[in-house]
């Protein structure tokens, strides 16, 4: 990744986390209600493999899935006007802050069943390949969703079948409270599982931004090549914890303080440096993120909340919701 | 074509038309392709088609139809087959939570063209895990739209609505009717999804039924002729779109109503007509309504088990005899 395509990374990473941060505090000023699963500290794997796919590829996230989404087009703006139940929300505030999506630009949505999208990942796979389009299809998921049936189906179909899929784990350590390793037989939760599939299986430092572009990118080429599916393991942590409601007291001290030092943000002004990319244009990147969720933060709050009517339109194509005729 | 169809031949038939017409239509599902599927349902396809339109799969129900989704998502047409209702249960996250909610909870961002079809019903003796009437169970799910034909034509024409509906659909293929013979409908028959049929007109009293309870409740209406009892015997072929219409106006003329169900009475289609009714057509009756359905309790093995826990044609004449006498 040259300066300028790691800049643009790092902005976009930047506008992550002040996003995440302004869902924190809305929530804290009672504007944003249900809950909320934060993914900061996890942006370099959104936006990494985000810089690797085509604008056309297909992507399936988790509740855990506000990065994916800012990674994969929608702005801070919907994004927040979703969480803060307005009419200009991304789904028209009928989703909320675990099912953003932004089908226009690819981002087939946010699934709160943990695991259940990997299914529909590779499905969309078989569908670019029987359309032969050579898109791509990627599914995030937790370390938690690897021990969920629906995981090794999926392996398996798409392993079978040959598909353009690529799984992407985001292995924060932690399921919910649980200790991913308390509950796995296995270190590697996703990539160990993957050759018993007949699929790679890699790891990667999922908080450098770098080198998860560059492994998505090269197992993408290689799916849309027709050589199949892969398992990407990214190594990441999150800051906050599970959701709204864990103060995430069950994590050793020594433990966050390390992941707190290798924080992706850090990490890539760190690349930047080294590519020779001044201060100064990091700090106007900066600025302007702050600039623009300020003024998203604003807008969201001055927006009118749903027509109540539109609780019932779209449970059909028609965009009704009659049963009956 | 022949002058007569199986259900079972229709059903392969059915889709064929669709895939001609559609080149988005692909099948996917165990053992559907060179084998034709366990109940032969899928014939010729694989044949007709090839292994870039028809799938033969894992057994994996969720990637099954989670896969459909995905690619009902992103441009395709799929058609699953689910070898018996009961194993809905094994993919029932897709059929109860992802499937039906992704278009709404997306604000109308998603649309998923699917159509899941599977072997419903008992009367085959394939014992308890094997012949659940489960219809029931799509039902209490917002999202869903839910055919099942009662006769060839109907199979066809009903799956041409599925297969070309932009909302997925559940598609049941009752087992005790896939022997059945029918008239072979005619190129691009279509039948809508949400319209009843009127199968029998009678003045006294309507039986409203679906799949293979249409032809039991067709029987029960020939005994009941000979008694002087003149039955009307409503098809309703879907339960989501549901025609409630057509079984108000039905009533209109009989003034009596019972429901044919072979699902268990608890949580049955037939509450949902009869609330409809008692909400809407109280004033129409001149009888208490009634419901024939299946026992709540699994599907037993024997015959002579299964009869005493589904709806029979004695069940029927009974209890019509009481409601005509009421
Ligand atoms: C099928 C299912 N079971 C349980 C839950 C409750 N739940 C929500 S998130 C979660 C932990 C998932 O952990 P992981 O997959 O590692 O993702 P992370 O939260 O770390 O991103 C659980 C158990 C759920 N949403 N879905």
């Amino acid at each position: 990744m040259d300066g300028a395509g790691l800049l643009a990374c790092y902005e976009r990473m930047a506008v992550i986390r002040r996003t995440e941060k302004a869902a924190h505090d809305l929530f804290l000023q009672g504007l944003v209600k249900g809950t909320t699963h934060l993914a900061a500290g996890q942006e370099a794997i959104a936006v990494g493999a985000s810089a690797a796919l085509r604008p056309d590829d297909y992507v399936f996230a988790t509740y855990r899935g506000h990065h994916h989404a800012l990674a994969r087009g929608a702005t801070p703006e919907e994004c927040l006007a979703e969480l803060m139940s307005r009419a200009t929300g991304l789904c028209k505030a009928k989703g909320g802050s675990m099912h953003l999506t932004k089908a226009a630009t690819g981002m087939l949505g946010s699934y709160a069943i943990v695991g259940s999208h990997l299914p529909m990942a590779v499905g969309a796979a078989w569908s670019a390949r029987l359309r032969g389009t050579e898109q791509l299809a990627v599914a995030f998921f937790g370390d938690g969703a690897t021990n969920i049936g629906a995981f090794h189906e999926s392996l398996n179909l798409a392993a079978v079948w040959k598909l353009p899929v690529l799984f992407v784990c985001e292995n924060n350590l932690y399921m919910e409270y649980t200790p991913i390793a308390d509950v796995t037989a296995v270190p590697r939760p996703a990539a160990d599982r993957a050759p018993a599939h007949g699929i790679p299986g890699e790891v990667v430092d999922g908080n450098d931004v770098v080198a998860v572009e560059e492994a998505v990118g090269r197992l993408a080429r290689r799916a849309r090549a027709g050589d199949g599916p892969a398992v990407l393991e990214a190594e990441t942590y999150r800051h906050f914890g599970h959701s709204r409601a864990d103060p995430a007291t069950y994590r050793p001290a020594e433990e966050v303080e390390r992941w707190l030092k290798h924080d992706p943000l850090d990490l890539a002004r760190g690349r930047l440096a080294e590519r020779g990319v001044g201060e100064e244009t990091v700090a106007e990147a900066d600025e302007r993120a702050r600039a623009v969720v300020e003024r998203a933060v604003e807008a969201a709050k001055a927006a009118p909340p749903p027509d109540p009517r539109e609780a019932l339109t779209d449970v059909w194509a028609d965009g009704g919701a009659a049963w009956r005729t | 074509m022949a002058d007569v169809i199986t259900y079972r031949d229709a059903v392969a038939e059915g889709i064929a038309r669709e895939m001609r017409r559609d080149t988005s239509v692909v099948c996917l599902g165990e053992d559907i392709g060179v084998a034709g599927g366990v109940f032969k349902t899928t014939t010729g396809l694989h044949e007709e088609f090839g292994p870039e339109r028809v799938w033969d799969t894992p057994i994996s129900e969720q990637a099954i139809v989670g896969a459909a989704m995905g690619a009902a998502m992103t441009g395709m047409r799929p058609v699953v087959e689910i070898m018996f209702s009961d194993f809905l249960a094994c993919c029932w996250d897709y059929l109860a939570n992802e499937i039906p909610k992704v278009r709404y909870m997306t604000g109308g961002q998603v649309t998923v063209p699917l159509v899941v079809r599977t072997a419903n019903g008992g009367g085959l003796g394939f014992g308890a895990q094997h012949s659940q009437a489960t219809e029931n169970w799509t039902l209490t799910v917002p999202g869903l739209k839910i055919a099942a034909p009662a006769t060839p034509a109907d199979v066809i024409g009903m799956l041409a609505a599925a297969i070309r509906s932009d909302d997925p659909v559940v598609f049941f293929e009752h087992k005790g009717l896939l022997a059945t013979k029918g008239p072979p409908p005619p190129p691009d028959h279509l039948v809508e999804l949400g319209r009843a049929a009127v199968v029998r007109e009678g003045g006294d009293v309507t039986l409203v039924a679906l799949a293979s309870m249409v032809p039991l409740a067709l029987r029960a209406a020939d005994v009941l002729a000979g008694e002087g009892i003149d039955a009307e015997v409503v098809d309703l072929r879907c339960l989501v779109p549901l025609d409630a219409a057509t079984v108000l106006d039905s009533l209109r003329k009989t003034s009596r109503l019972l429901t044919v169900e072979e699902n268990p009475y608890q949580g049955g289609w037939g509450a949902t007509v009869v609330s409809i009714v008692a909400d809407e057509g109280f004033g129409l009756l001149d009888a208490p309504v009634r419901r024939v359905a299946g026992e709540c309790v699994p599907l037993p093995f024997a015959d002579v088990l299964e009869e005493q826990v589904i709806p029979t044609v004695d069940k029927v004449v009974t209890e019509v005899r009481r409601l005509a006498a009421y």
